[in-house]
């Protein structure tokens, strides 16, 4: 087991993190970037797409950079660190993720070389209302006439659905009296019957009503049977590479909290002489290694293609708890002023509070691994 | 970045199972897993086996007996000895003394000392804390005063774990108490526990168990020549060797192996008419447990790997901070399985009562020390306020 970076994944970091302190240097950016349409800059897109990070995942073959989880996670933690609103864990990770499981030869070539390029923006339309956290669709349907398939349902809130130039749709396949299988669909984003309506999110970025009624819509990938267990593990690897984003962003709300203790004076003193604050600090501390720890070995899992849905779990569980922890004090510890929209701190908890919320949250993540106790005397990493 | 063991540290674990599972004796093993109080025979015993085996002293200078081991088997190490319920060496010696003698001693007190620490000939107790002194170490007042070639020592010690079996003591003194800053007068001095002068109270814990003593020194005469390194430099073999201490604390494997032991007697525990074991809370609390656990142990393996030059990690607070909260969360854990039992701790021998369930308390109360202990974990926190985030 080894937890150190090579040479070029230290590069990788550097030249990332240079990328988006030009695009993020200071608050003001996000906030500009986020205030209009689509939520995110598209400039900062391209600049990353010509810095090869968005085809990062995928085969060469596809287009891709045939690199790995490792190098994912770099960057999803530069993401974090600056509160980079461009959908990266959501369009490449997640979307693009399904597209590279499931998509046929054509499918994948038409889709992971855009995508890699910048010119192609896809979303995972998943989540429906009254559901959360399923690999399953319930109340989107598919159906099939003439060899044509169409769409029919709600999903909402779909991840910058709005934007999205292609959509990857779950919805269910009924046969009979059968519960159905849940598959995938490619919609185009001009397709016809096809309705997004975007707003914001509290972090600043947008997610949209996305209504299909008769959609036409392509089958991802040729096989015919139920993708659920594709999807659960595509969300694994989304809730890991989140997990480095929240890295990132705690990591920030840490350095910005411990800076503020450092030169904030009140009683005639820096707030860094109140043991009742300094000692929160290094509390916060302790979350933020402990979850680094637990996220950056589930990436490991994943590179290793070993049993990434239970180590999502732990991760996501671990990081739960630790972004409530750091975002809560983090505020607490700046007083009113992290109350503020102008002031940064406050973003990074809205933020680590929708990370914590769109794809399985912490108690999900342990009713998940409760369930599983009895299977193992211990938990042993080395295994 | 790599997540799987290499094939040589697979075979290495499987070697170090082998050997702590078939060579330290059972009786031995028992009693740990039993979380009975061992006997000085005990173990003497069982470091004599890891010692002629080479697994005492793994992490001291190989010329006097250490193996040169990666961080990574260190670890390896310590988690299949507490897996095994094998003794760990007695820290005083292993982790403690030992160390600083190799790094600071004389070649002398090397030669005299190493062979006989590593092999538990002799066995050391520790002389820090006093009742004025205890996380303000520097605080402490024992003074050694010179006169002609010995060192006269007055003053008190206590917390002093296993004094009753100790031969000698290492023992922090103020040589210096005009010195500037109180860190600067102090001498590390070592003497054997029955130099006339040195007598020994035993304190009675809240588990009725007597492991600490208070130590008492009246015009102690030791030789010059058992000052470690330099006079007045004592603070910085104590910072050392707290250093060192921190690692080890974290005591991952005992923590996972007491929540096997709540997994397996909740079996026998019916809680609203099912197996406690099965209910929906009660599984939640193991899985929170072991995966907090699992973030400790990759925790470990993150920062031991980045401990440069035997140095602990700065992040090594974490270690003892997060490792001592785990330990008393099993143990309270344990205390909760075992529900109305637990107050039956010191039935007669016609008790049906379970012996897990009758050392379920005092083991739990007797956990309280480890937050407190190995610096304080208010003292960790200063230390990370400090160090790490610069406050």
């Amino acid at each position: 087991m080894d937890f150190s970076y090579d040479d070029e994944q230290d590069g990788l970091r550097e030249a990332v993190r240079a990328l988006l302190a030009r695009a993020y240097g200071d608050g003001e950016q996000r906030r500009a970037a986020v205030a209009g349409e689509p939520g995110f800059d598209e400039k900062t897109w391209s600049r990353l797409a010509e810095m090869g990070v968005l085809g990062l995942p995928f085969a060469e073959a596809d287009g891709g950079m045939g690199a790995g989880p490792v190098e994912v996670s770099i960057v999803a933690e530069e993401i974090g660190r600056v509160l980079a609103p461009e959908p990266f864990v959501e369009a490449v990770v997640l979307a693009g993720g399904l597209v590279a499981d499931l998509g046929t030869d054509a499918q994948r070539a038409a889709v992971l070389g855009a995508l890699a390029e910048g010119a192609l923006v896809p979303a995972f339309a998943h989540a429906e209302i009254g559901t959360r956290w399923e690999p399953v669709a319930r109340s989107v349907t598919a159906t099939e006439a003439g060899g044509a398939w169409t769409l029919s349902g709600v999903k909402e809130p779909v991840p910058n659905g709005a934007r999205a130039d292609l959509l990857v749709v779950s919805a269910l396949v009924s046969s009979g009296d059968a519960p159905g299988d849940t598959r995938l669909f490619l919609v185009q984003g001009d397709a016809e019957g096809l309705t997004r309506t975007a707003h914001r999110n509290h972090d600043g970025t947008r997610s949209a009503r996305v209504a299909f009624a008769g959609t036409p819509a392509q089958p991802l990938g040729e096989g015919a049977g139920d993708s659920s267990a594709v999807v659960a593990k595509a969300l694994a690897r989304a809730r890991v590479a989140y997990g480095h984003e929240a890295l990132g962003a705690m990591e920030t709300a840490l350095t910005t909290t411990a800076e503020y203790l450092r030169t904030r004076r009140q009683f005639g003193v820096p707030l860094s002489k109140f043991q009742a604050l300094t000692f929160r600090a290094a509390d916060m501390y302790v979350s933020l290694e402990l979850a680094r720890s637990t996220v950056m070995w589930a990436t490991l899992v994943v590179d290793a293609d070993g049993d990434v849905v239970a180590a999502a779990d732990r991760a996501r569980l671990q990081t739960s708890r630790a972004s409530r922890h750091i975002g809560k004090e983090a505020i607490q510890l700046h007083g009113g002023i992290g109350v503020t929209a102008e002031y940064t701190v406050g973003h990074y908890t809205s933020r680590l509070t929708a990370i914590d919320h769109l794809l399985g949250d912490g108690d999900w993540a342990l009713s998940r691994l409760a369930r599983t106790v009895d299977e193992h005397p211990t938990v042993d990493p080395l295994a | 970045m790599r997540l799987h063991l290499s094939p040589e540290d697979v075979a290495f674990r499987d070697q170090l199972r082998t050997f702590f599972t078939t060579s330290v004796p059972q009786p031995i093993r028992d009693a740990v897993a039993a979380h009975h109080e061992l006997t000085k025979d005990q173990f003497v015993e069982a470091q004599q086996v890891l010692n002629a085996a080479g697994l005492a002293v793994p992490h001291w200078p190989v010329e006097w007996g250490g193996r040169d081991w990666t961080p990574l088997q260190r670890h390896i190490w310590r988690e299949e000895m507490q897996l095994a319920n094998v003794p760990e060496p007695l820290a005083f010696n292993a982790s403690m003394i030992g160390p600083v003698i190799a790094t600071f001693g004389s070649q002398a007190q090397k030669e005299r000392f190493l062979p006989a620490t590593a092999n538990l000939d002799i066995w050391w107790c520790q002389g820090f804390s006093e009742p004025d002194a205890g996380s303000d170490l520097a605080s402490l007042r024992t003074t050694a005063v010179r006169d002609g070639d010995d060192w006269v020592v007055n003053g008190q010690k206590t917390w002093t774990t296993f004094g009753q079996h100790a031969d000698w003591i290492f023992c922090l003194v103020r040589t210096d108490p005009t010195a500037e800053r109180k860190q600067r007068g102090i001498s590390l001095l070592l003497f054997p526990m029955d130099t006339p002068g040195v007598t020994l109270r035993p304190i009675e814990l809240l588990d009725g168990g007597f492991e600490v003593n208070e130590v008492f020194f009246e015009d102690v005469r030791v030789p010059a020549e058992n000052l470690v390194g330099e006079e007045n430099r004592g603070w910085d073999y104590a910072k050392f060797l707290l250093g060192n201490e921190r690692v080890g604390i974290a005591r991952i494997g005992s923590t996972k192996r007491m929540l096997v032991e709540a997994k397996q007697h909740a079996r026998q525990i019916t809680a609203h008419g099912a197996p406690l074991a099965d209910d929906p809370w009660f599984r939640a609390r193991i899985a929170e447990l072991e995966n907090e656990l699992l973030a400790l142990e990759l925790t470990a393996l993150r920062v031991v790997a980045n401990s440069a030059d035997g140095r602990p990690h700065p992040a090594s607070s974490v270690l003892k901070l997060r490792g001592s909260e785990l330990q008393q969360a099993a143990t309270e854990l344990l205390v909760d399985v075992a529900g109305p039992l637990s107050v039956a701790s010191f039935p007669g021998a016609d008790s049906d009562v379970p012996e897990w369930a009758q050392v379920a308390t005092p083991s739990y109360l007797n956990n309280r020390k480890v937050s407190i202990y190995g610096g304080s974990n208010e003292v960790q926190r200063t230390i990370i306020a400090g160090s790490i985030l610069g406050l």
